[in-house]
């Protein structure tokens, strides 16, 4: 007689039956990838630094970042690429700018207003949403306790 | 009513499946059953503007195609029913609003395929119908837009994660004095949530559900795995194919294994990248029987099947809530009549 299985007997199922990620792999790819960036993004700084002042010259390297991450998604390369790299891009700036270009890409077609421009911050809107909070709480902690000393 | 009483509704006037046909996209044409399929693109796009639309044409395309094939005509039709994935089931009501026939919009996610061809084949069985057309699709860009990330979007997949397939598959159930491919018997299933809530192990979410039917199926009608050249199971990919042979096996005592296959399993060419579990989404069950299996019964190679199409019937709004994910299996089982 066919007996339906308890919840908790069938999770235990499911996990033995479920093959794990491959984390080791992933973490490797994630490291070389991204270390490779951050390698680039070191020789922009160094080759920048000799026009501009260290503030300006690291806010360059991110806005070049930034650009060619765009014209990467745009051109559907970059999705092939973090397929492979992992957390080696998506942690970096580069995964922020794919986070905006995707969906702005993908809903141009329900218009420039409600489809690319509404929808545009719908995977990077929890990232800027607490980035701002925790830097305003961090702002603040600052502000009472470690400057006014 | 009688709670002994068999589910199992046996169809006695044999309505018969008079043509099918389908269409799909680049990874599907290029992959194990590319050379079965009817319609082949070799861009996702499908000459439309939207992926939504695109899918809408693959339905049509696969519709139009079985009607072709039939000796039925369009205005022969009594009813079209239809389903896909995307909300309010747009690619079946879009792609028949110039026909001017009756048309049933379903839901049931994976199953769509088997469920269509149930409430066809009942209809046809019942006289009230003399032909009826049962359509399902998916398409794998708009499935990621609407339940995932966008396509651009750089992400990694779990291994037991599964991709949509971009077909559709149209069948027309008539009946038949000599049917050569007849539908004997339809089973609906009960949905069935054992908790599963990750999004990206359908198979295992539907698993039990398959279980279950298959399992009510097998005993209601006395049958062994062996009366059956094939059990086809939907779209449970690798993980939910183990689980669901696992289940049946202690649970019944029956190993369905030896005639047991799945669509999402049969194609892709399963090493390729990012396949990971298998095909999923209502065209992959219903492109994979419309052309293989329909054309390997057409020549007498099987004669039986059981054709089980699953479905995740998952909500992405439900799921961010928390909520695990219910599973369904409907079941048709075809014979071969003729010679």
């Amino acid at each position: 007689m066919f007996e339906r299985y308890s919840v908790n007997k069938y999770s235990e199922k499911v996990k033995k039956a479920t093959p794990p990620s491959v984390t080791v792999k992933n973490c490797i790819a994630a490291f070389l990838i991204g270390g490779l960036l951050c390698v680039f993004s070191e020789m922009l700084f160094t080759l920048i630094s000799g026009y501009a002042d260290e503030i300006n010259a690291r806010t360059y390297v991110s806005m070049i970042l930034v650009v060619i991450t765009a014209a990467l998604t745009g051109l559907g390369i970059y999705d092939k690429l973090a397929y492979v790299a992992g957390a080696g891009l998506s942690v970096p700036i580069s995964g922020f700018a794919n986070s905006v270009c995707s969906p702005a890409i993908e809903y141009a077609t329900e218009g420039h207003i409600l489809g690319t421009a509404e929808k545009m911050f719908s995977i990077a809107g929890a990232v800027i949403v607490y980035g701002c909070s925790l830097a305003s709480l961090y702002g603040m902690i600052y502000y009472f306790f470690i400057m006014g000393q | 009513m009688n709670r002994n009483k068999t589910r199992v509704i046996e169809l006695k006037n044999r309505p018969c499946v008079l043509s099918s046909a389908s269409a799909v996209g680049t990874n599907e044409a290029t992959g194990p059953l590319g050379n079965y399929f009817d319609i082949k693109y070799s861009d996702d796009g499908i000459g439309e503007q939207t992926w939504e639309k695109a899918e809408s044409r693959l339905l049509k395309d696969a519709l139009m195609c079985a009607i072709e094939k039939s000796s039925v005509t369009i205005d022969e039709l009594d009813m079209i029913f239809a389903g896909d994935l995307l909300n309010q089931c747009t690619s079946g009501s879009y792609a028949v609003r110039n026909m001017n026939i009756a048309f049933g919009g379903l839901f049931g996610a994976c199953s769509t395929m088997a469920y269509s061809l149930a409430l066809s084949a009942l209809l046809v069985d019942g006289g009230y119908c003399n032909y009826i057309a049962a359509a399902t699709s998916s398409h794998f860009c708009s499935a990621e837009k609407q339940f995932r990330y966008p396509l651009e979007y750089g992400c990694q997949r779990s291994p037991s994660s599964q991709r949509t397939v971009t077909g559709a598959g149209a069948f027309i159930i008539g009946n038949n004095k000599k049917p050569d491919i007849a539908v004997s018997k339809v089973l609906f299933g009960k949905v069935v949530d054992l908790g599963v809530t990750d999004t990206a192990n359908m198979g295992a979410a539907m698993a039990p559900a398959a279980a279950e039917s298959i399992s009510e199926f097998l005993s209601s009608t006395n049958t062994l795995p062996e009366d059956y050249d094939l059990i086809l199971t939907g779209d449970l990919g690798m993980v939910g194919s183990s689980l669901m042979r696992d289940i049946i096996k202690e649970q019944t005592d029956t190993d369905i294994s030896p005639v047991h296959n799945d669509c999402g399993l049969m194609i892709y060419d399963m090493d390729a990248k990012g396949i990971n579990s298998g095909g999923s989404g209502c065209g992959c069950s219903a492109c994979v029987t419309a052309s293989y299996i329909m054309s390997k019964m057409k020549t007498g190679d099987i004669k039986k099947v059981l054709f089980a199409a699953t479905g995740a019937l998952m909500s992405p709004t439900l799921s961010l809530q928390g909520e695990s994910i219910p599973g369904i299996c409907h079941i048709v089982e075809f014979i071969k009549c003729g010679g």
